[in-house]
């Protein structure tokens, strides 16, 4: 190949400005975090970082907020994850079960159960949301985890990626399997699961983010602090802020937003590799 | 379907339960509940349920304000699939090109991906506020911008929100899209063509043509559901309504309004509409048999 050294230089430049388009708006969140309320007002959002950084961020973390004065950042982290690991895990296990039963097994009713679980691709929460949240109200769940959860849970998408994976996986595989005697429950647990490794890491990830990433759902589904969760208390901690305190506390804002950041983007980035094999296969 | 298959009495059940259950109750049944709310009315105290047959659906089409809402949402999401698409793309050609920092490039740009709409919403309401924004000041200097009082600038403003972390989405997939081509199509095209432009768009643009199908119907989908939190808390639907999209409004209808009929008939208007868009993916999944 020719390596065409101005080729070389605008693909660097070209992807240095797009570098600076992702990162400039986060860095701008993350100096102004560390000013104080005043110069933020008077002087507008800061490019340097400022004195106050470890003020500020204990200030979100450990202050109790809200309209009750009950939740700290901190308190709405964990839901975040507790909401967010909830998801991924329970998505990843019943959509591998399932797949697994529609691919690897011989019986009648499986064309129409497939259609049943492919239906609910056109319904995404946030269609049906009234009724959902009536359901889970009647149920007496809201406020709780199980009703962050459960609701999210319910749809086909990774059944159907891990539908996909399966179809690719060799027929040999299974006819050697079951010349070793294995049973179906053995098949799974031992050669399958082992096998799809990479798709449930990437499924996880994925399903992680999702999850952590619910704004209308948890909106509207928790009345207690104590279940609010980070990305969701965004605008109310801001409604708060606001009306509470004679000065904006702009400051604690921008610390929120980057604390609330933090762990979705750590998770994409470290396991960026196992993310990014696994999002292709789904592709395929 | 595979050659060799289990078969079974019971067993393929117990593994497809747990969806199964889930399902029914948590999508099912809100389903049933739209459509009865769809095609019934309730009187004002909540006493009474009628059968109303289309009158909820009439209602919905014929009110001018939905229709501008149908039109936001078209435009908003054809606006942020050219946008996010095409810078993606860009990028993605690039980071494939460059011999060193071929990964770091990569990892700083696949980041956005995972910030929440909602917090891309918050964050960028500071840079276009009247006091703090940095966009909001450029954009004033430049043309007199002014989102709260003039629609265009209100669309520029949730068009550079809407697009800013989809740019990742669309990078992450359009780079693995390139790393499929092989070599040797790159290496003939070398030979046959002196002009990369033109390389590109005669031999690695259509290579890549079924990844960009994919990513269109991944961008229609995240225009329609996912923008919900940016606008939310963004514009709220500012100068006056005009910015709001088919599910903000289904849910400010019948959150604020409790008309649930007529928040049904939008509801089973967007299904629809998801029908549709996942009729063509479907077509396009056909069609990239013949690709490969």
């Amino acid at each position: 190949m020719i390596i065409n050294r101005l080729t070389q230089m605008f693909a660097h430049f070209i992807l240095l400005l797009g570098v600076l388009l992702m990162v400039i708006p986060i860095w701008l969140a993350f100096t102004s975090s560390t000013h104080d309320n005043v110069t933020l007002i008077t002087e507008g959002m800061q490019w340097y970082p400022g004195p106050l950084f470890i003020e500020n961020y204990d200030e979100v973390l450990n202050e109790k907020g809200g309209f009750s004065e009950e939740i700290t950042a901190t308190g709405m982290l964990i839901n975040s994850f507790i909401m967010g690991l909830g998801i991924a895990t329970l998505k990843v296990i019943i959509s591998m079960m399932a797949a697994y039963s529609l691919v690897y097994f011989r019986f009648s009713l499986a064309t129409p159960i497939f259609w049943f679980i492919f239906i609910t691709l056109l319904v995404p929460l946030e269609v049906r949301i009234f009724p959902s949240y009536k359901i889970v109200s009647d149920m007496g769940l809201t406020n709780s985890y199980t009703g962050l959860v459960l609701p999210l849970v319910a749809s086909a998408t990774a059944v159907f990626f891990f539908r996909q994976f399966y179809k690719s996986v060799p027929d040999e595989l299974l006819e050697s399997a079951k010349l070793d005697g294995a049973n179906s429950w053995r098949f799974f647990i031992d050669f399958l699961v082992p096998l799809s490794k990479t798709m449930i890491a990437a499924m996880f990830i994925f399903m992680f983010v999702f999850g952590y990433s619910q704004y209308l759902w948890p909106l509207l589904m928790t009345t207690d602090e104590k279940y609010w969760t980070v990305v969701m208390g965004m605008k109310l901690i801001y409604v708060e802020l606001y009306e509470g305190v004679s000065l904006p506390r702009v400051g604690q804002r921008f610390a929120y937003i980057i604390l609330s950041i933090i762990p979705p983007v750590l998770i994409v980035v470290l396991l960026q590799r196992w993310f990014i094999k696994g999002l292709i296969q789904t592709e395929k | 379907m595979k050659k060799v298959q289990f078969k079974s009495k019971y067993t393929q059940y117990i593994f497809l339960a747990p969806t199964l259950i889930i399902i029914s109750i948590f999508l099912y049944l809100p389903i049933v509940q739209t459509f009865r709310d769809a095609f019934t009315t309730q009187d004002a105290f909540g006493f009474g349920r009628f059968f109303a047959g289309w009158d909820n659906f009439k209602f919905v089409l014929s009110d001018p304000s939905y229709l501008v809402a149908l039109k936001f949402t078209f435009i908003y999401i054809f606006v942020i699939t050219v946008i996010s698409c095409s810078l993606g793309l860009l990028l993605a050609v690039q980071a494939n090109k460059v011999i060193h920092g071929k990964s770091a490039y990569k990892t700083l740009l696949i980041w956005p991906y995972a910030i929440a709409p909602a917090v891309v919403g918050v964050t960028a309401q500071y840079f276009f506020s009247e006091r703090f924004g940095i966009l909001y000041a450029l954009f004033n200097s430049l043309w007199g911008f002014d989102w709260t009082a003039n629609i265009f600038d209100a669309y520029i403003y949730l068009f550079i929100a809407g697009s800013w972390k989809q740019i990742s989405a669309n990078f992450i997939f359009f780079l693995a899209g390139l790393q499929t081509i092989q070599k040797s199509v790159i290496e003939a095209s070398l030979i046959d063509c002196r002009s990369s432009l033109r390389r590109f768009w005669t031999i690695t643009f259509p290579l890549l043509m079924p990844t960009t199908f994919f990513l269109v119907i991944i961008n229609i989908t995240y225009g329609f559901f996912d923008t919900f939190g940016i606008i939310d808390t963004t514009t709220i639907g500012a100068p006056s309504g005009e910015t709001k999209t088919l599910v903000y409004k289904a849910y400010i209808d019948g959150f604020r309004g409790l008309d649930l009929g007529a928040a049904g008939a939008q509801s089973i208007i967007m299904m629809l509409l998801v029908l549709t868009i996942t009729i063509i993916q479907f077509r396009y999944i056909e069609r990239r048999i013949h690709y490969n």
